[in-house]
């Protein structure tokens, strides 16, 4: 528990309404998605910079523990107070500063949920594409912090390739600016992208400058059914091999279909054993032409059944497949392992391959889904813990993900960070002196190891 | 007597919260609070913490957990359908039997099961209404303002009847022979407090031929006693209304009140396959009348000149699919309406029943989201299909200074098919 003197301290800075040691309090900010629970010792909700920097000089004299927490939806633990002290949830920061139409950039706090801002700029015909799926409730704050991606990523890229500057805080309580809002800028270090998927390690963020694009005219969703897993991972290799970037390109395995079929409001026949949602966006007259030419370049593969979307509703329809199979999963066991490695396009076909190789030698089901048009597949292993083995099956099985995922040159990581999930197999990623010059880096700028300390690297490494 | 299920008993669906967060998108309450105290996720975590003795049910706790609307958008929207309602219902009949019931919640859990208690009351409160209520300015004289002990003092509730509407009528009214039997069950604020609402149903189900029951015993729904943690009570309601609609056998079971629906078709499921079976009988009435064919027959009623712009708010009980689009059929088929599109329709009036007389503020500014909606509108009449929902969008009307009025749609209903 923290002392008195330092509850007071923080209530000095923030005002006593903003900070909170009752335990309803502590039991709901202990979590995020992935269930861990950690108590912190006290919840504290800044208005501003100043009162952040207050709070981290405060800490960092005194030794404290930090969490930066926005949505709390994240998929690693980043925010979970795994060591106690402060969870510092950024929520109250929550306007949008300014859209420019002049220079496409919005300047925003941490706390506005990225449906918010997508909603703001879209009225006034801009556009900011990455979407992760907690888009309607997760804030850029930690967008930024983790580096999300999302579906449309295939074409537009992920938050850091939005983010041109930002206001931060440092583990020691300054208040520093990175980048800026012009389009280019090479005065420095680029402390902008160090900042970006840093997980709250390294610095609060209280300010971010976001590159905008003018919306697209119109998009078009497609739907099409494969009679084999190998034919769509080939036709995801192919198209972006025809030089075509769609917006979109989602696939889902055999396993997942079985899981939507009853309840997807669609048809999709038994023959179907996998299926990718392609989605093109642009101007209105060169929609047909791009999807006619990723109709062809699927054609040899095996197709069973193509739908395209003519009307919004129908493009919906087609999404909402989509959408449906994350929760329907649990009809296969009730636990999961969630991962969301990335490999590069072309081998998407043999790390598929590779996966159901190692479901089906530890005999446990793992169900593929996701962006394979970047190579990024959430690999879901289902396991029911209540059964003995399966926890540790479960564990073999990422490890046995992992070491093929790196062999074939990808990452552990596509979007969802580090934090403690996978903390204990990076270093089957990164070499030692990688691993060390990140840790100088971290040492460096938070000595006390106060911000967020539990993340990302494993305290004996 | 019949029982709900214990706390304990939701353990498996408590655990099947995997705290994503999505909730947190969709709670009005929360997006009002952003305490995640208040969101589904946050709720379900105090009660695990409540079943796992790491809280204890303190006034806080109880705070927390009196934050809900009952609207059931968490519900919905949640990917593992974590029946966190329910959890919350638990939860409050666990504090209810172990700290007593609020002040509040006792009185209006004694009067709503008590019948001849509360026509009693409805009588001497209209005997000496001079006494508690104010008119409000410019009012259709029918709003009155309720300085009472527990409401606040600049809120709006519908006055109390002279006669209360199941007094007014006989239990059976006979239609044609061959058409069927439909039973009425009117709900607590038709009875004693809009008793024009029911006669307005009585219109049109007699337009359509029907015979019609208003069975004499039935009673309050018992949401009410079940928001406010009563589960004897709300079981005890559940059990008479059981008997009462059941008594004949009706061919449908209807009710013009969206949260007495939400009650009787959802919340006593659980207390018995007698009780399941009522459930899946109860309809709401405009989804009734329009299975009946009733928009079509509108439809083909002269079209008035110059409709007047009406438009229409989605009662969170009401926003299924179906339920949802049959009460703006039929507006949208009635010769003297123009249906207008209102902003946040669906988003929730902020009564939550008891929630609102715990949390009038947070209540007020639903009550704002809902101004703004009805102000840009351009309607000159907000109708809808649900009497709590009503009695707060006029007390959000006459904050906010506007000139809408509102009504059920039944009422106007009615008023085109007199006419016609």
């Amino acid at each position: 528990m923290l002392e008195k003197r330092l509850i007071k301290i923080l209530q000095d800075i923030v005002g006593k309404e903003y900070v909170s040691t009752e335990q309803a309090d502590r039991i709901c900010y202990s979590y995020d998605a992935t269930q861990q629970q950690f108590y912190p010792d006290v919840i504290v909700r800044p208005a501003d910079a100043t009162q952040i920097s207050l709070i981290l000089k405060m800490a960092n004299a005194e030794h404290v523990p930090v969490y930066p927490r926005g949505a709390g939806s994240g998929f690693t633990g980043g925010s979970v107070p795994v060591k106690g002290g402060i969870a510092l949830v950024l929520t109250r920061l929550n306007r949008i500063l300014r859209i420019d139409l002049d220079n496409l950039v919005a300047e925003v706090e941490p706390g506005v949920i990225t449906a918010t801002l997508q909603k703001a700029v879209e009225e006034v015909g801009l556009f900011y594409p990455p979407d992760p799926a907690s888009l309607k409730f997760s804030t850029l704050g930690g967008n930024v912090a983790e580096c999300a991606g999302g579906p449309r990523c295939v074409k537009y890229g992920v938050t850091k390739d939005y983010v041109l500057g930002m206001e931060v805080v440092t583990p020691q309580g300054d208040i520093i600016r990175t980048g800026g809002e012009t389009m280019k800028g090479v005065v420095g270090y680029d402390l902008t992208k160090l900042m970006v998927g840093c997980e709250g390690t390294l610095g609060v963020i209280t300010r971010i400058i976001l590159k905008l694009l003018p919306k697209p005219e119109a998009k078009k969703t497609m739907l099409v059914m494969f009679d084999s897993i190998d034919g769509a991972a080939q036709a995801v290799s192919n198209i972006i091999r025809g030089k075509i970037i769609p917006t979109t390109l989602e696939f889902m395995d055999a396993t997942a279909l079985a899981c939507v079929r009853d309840n997807a409001g669609l048809d999709i026949p038994e023959t179907a054993r996998a299926v990718l949602i392609i989605e093109v966006d642009g101007e209105r007259q060169l929609l047909e032409r791009q999807a006619a030419r990723i109709l062809e370049i699927a054609a040899p593969l095996g197709i069973v059944h193509t739908q395209i979307a003519a009307t919004d509703e129908e493009s919906e329809r087609i999404w909402q497949v989509r959408r449906s199979v994350s929760p329907s999963l649990r009809k296969v066991n009730p636990d999961k392992y969630n991962e969301d490695i990335c490999v590069p396009r072309s081998k998407l076909p043999e790390m598929i391959r590779a996966i159901e190789a190692i479901s089906h030698r530890l005999e446990i089901p793992i169900v593929n889904f996701g962006h394979a048009g970047d190579g990024n597949i959430h690999v879901n292993i289902m396991v029911n813990r209540s059964i003995g083995g399966h926890e540790e099956k479960a564990e073999t099985a990422i490890r046995d993900i992992f070491a093929k995922t790196l062999e074939l040159g990808g990452t552990m990581s596509g979007e969802h960070g580090v934090g403690t999930s996978k903390a204990p197999f990076l270093s089957m990623e990164l070499d030692t002196a990688t691993m060390g010059y990140m840790k100088t880096i971290k040492r460096a700028l938070d000595p006390n190891n106060i911000l967020n300390p539990g993340k990302i690297f494993l305290e004996d490494q | 007597m019949s029982k709900h299920q214990e706390l304990e008993d939701y353990r498996q669906q408590i655990r099947e919260c995997v705290k994503c967060g999505t909730c947190r998108a969709h709670c009005p309450v929360f997006n009002q609070v952003q305490s995640e105290t208040v969101v589904a996720r946050g709720k379900v975590s105090l009660a695990e913490a409540l079943l796992d003795d790491k809280i204890e049910l303190d006034q806080r706790l109880i705070s927390d957990i009196s934050q809900c609307l009952a609207c059931g958008r968490c519900v919905k929207d949640c990917p593992n359908q974590v029946p966190t309602d329910e959890i919350i219902l638990a939860l409050r009949r666990r504090i209810g039997r172990e700290k007593g019931l609020t002040l509040f919640g006792r009185g209006i859990s004694t009067v709503l099961q008590r019948p001849r208690l509360m026509n009693l009351l409805t009588r001497l409160g209209r005997a000496f209404s001079w006494l508690v209520f104010r008119k409000v300015p410019k009012g259709s004289g029918l709003r009155l303002r309720f300085p009472a002990p527990y409401i606040t003092r600049d809120r709006t509730i519908p006055a109390i009847a002279p006669q209360a509407f199941r007094q007014r009528h006989p239990e059976f009214i006979a239609g044609d022979a061959e058409k069927p039997l439909v039973t009425f069950f009117t709900g607590c604020m038709i009875n004693y407090m809009l008793p024009e609402i029911g006669d307005c149903v009585l219109t049109t189900l007699k337009g359509l031929g029907m015979n019609i029951l208003i069975p004499r015993d039935q009673g309050c729904c018992g949401l009410p006693a079940l928001c406010a943690g009563d589960g004897q009570g709300a079981a005890r309601l559940a059990d008479r209304n059981l008997e009462a609609l059941t008594a004949h056998k009706a061919d449908f079971i209807v009710t013009a009140c969206a949260s007495c629906h939400s009650g009787l078709t959802k919340h006593f499921r659980e207390l018995g396959p007698d009780h399941a079976q009522l459930a899946s009988k109860v309809m709401d009435i405009h989804m009734f009348l329009q299975q009946q064919g009733l928009a079509e027959t509108l439809q083909q009623l002269p079209r008035q000149q110059n409709p007047r712009p009406v438009t229409y708010h989605v009662p969170c009980h009401l926003r299924q699919p179906g339920l949802k689009e049959a009460p703006q059929n039929l507006l949208a088929a009635l010769p003297s309406v123009r249906l207008v599109e209102m902003k946040h329709a669906d988003a929730c009036c902020g009564l939550g029943g008891t929630f609102s007389v715990y949390h009038y503020d947070i209540s007020k500014q639903l009550g704002s989201i809902k101004a703004e909606g009805i102000r840009d509108s351009g309607a000159e009449v907000v109708a809808t299909a649900c009497p709590g929902c009503m009695m707060q969008l006029q007390d959000t009307i006459n904050h906010a200074g506007l000139p809408q009025q509102v009504c059920h749609v039944l009422e106007l209903v009615a008023a085109d098919l007199k006419k016609a």
